[in-house]
């Protein structure tokens, strides 16, 4: 019960601020709004029982990609007139198509999804589960899924050099 | 194990509370008396003189993104060095092959000059 209403109360600030990212006019303060959006998914994120990846959240999430958002925010011409915005090529169908595809991709997810039951974790050579989250993360990630960790990098790598690539030509 | 969480929670109540009456009290209480000199966005110092949405040089940007790349990386060494007398030797090898191919990419930033800023 009280795990109910803190979610319905964490979904409906989350949405909230969802829906106030692209309402407001003011494309920094919709940035703002953003912040407050990875916060709150943070907190939902305590309430699945994963502390580990609520930190991240408020770390990476609205402590480093927030800060990115805002220098691209900076980097383009938001003083053009209002008509300048208006975009010939908007696709209104092709938005909504894909927001249905995605709705009922999330519906299938929640329909099919849940049968999987987790065990608890145990490392073979010692007694009991792990005792913490971020012990478990960490198990699963270097045991597992060590192949989708070391493609990460790469993912990482060619982040890095995109992003030189691209400002390269300015500076 | 939720209830771990209550102290964070009347922390975050208690810090927003206290900015939204500060900022309504203060709203209550103060004078409407207003003169140019009360409208300066400083005390002192140099007047703005653009607007501060304007465009700014993209090596702010450029910087930011290094930032996020190695802080993401920071961010799996974490779980790792939690776990990593279990993981002994294997774990080793595991997170030298990732920061080698993580250096591999600070090493083409350092030659392309992006951690350069004149």
């Amino acid at each position: 019960m009280g795990q109910a209403i803190a979610f319905y109360t964490l979904a409906a600030f989350i949405l909230g601020f969802a829906v106030l990212v692209v309402s407001t006019k003011d494309t920094v303060h919709s940035v703002l709004f953003l912040v407050l959006d990875f916060l709150f998914v943070a907190a939902l994120y305590v309430l699945l029982g994963a502390p580990f990846l609520a930190a991240i959240q408020v770390l990476v999430y609205a402590g480093g990609i927030v800060v990115l958002y805002l220098f691209v925010v900076m980097l383009v011409n938001l003083k053009r007139p209002p008509e300048a915005h208006q975009d010939p090529h908007r696709r209104t169908k092709l938005g909504f198509g894909l927001a249905v595809a995605v709705l009922l991709e999330l519906g299938a997810i929640a329909t099919y999804g849940m049968t999987r039951t987790g065990s608890p974790l145990v490392v073979p050579g010692t007694n009991g589960p792990l005792p913490g989250n971020t012990e478990q993360v960490g198990w699963l990630l270097y045991t597992s899924y060590l192949i989708p960790f070391e493609i990460a990098s790469m993912l990482l790598l060619v982040a890095m050099i995109g992003a030189i690539v691209l400002a390269k030509r300015e500076l | 194990m939720l209830s771990d969480y209550i102290p964070i929670a009347i922390f975050v109540v208690v810090a927003t509370g206290f900015a939204v009456f500060t900022l309504v009290f203060a709203s209550l209480l103060h004078s409407e008396k207003y003169n140019k000199v009360k409208l300066e966005p400083y005390e002192c110092g140099i007047e703005p003189i653009t607007d501060a949405r304007d465009r700014y040089s993209i090596r702010y940007y450029l910087v930011a993104m290094l930032f996020v790349i190695f802080d993401v990386e920071t961010v799996f060494m974490f779980p790792w060095a939690v776990i990593f007398d279990k993981l002994l030797l294997f774990g080793l090898i595991e997170m030298v092959v990732f920061i080698f191919i993580l250096v591999v990419g600070y090493y083409y930033a350092w030659q392309k000059g992006a951690l350069e800023w004149a």
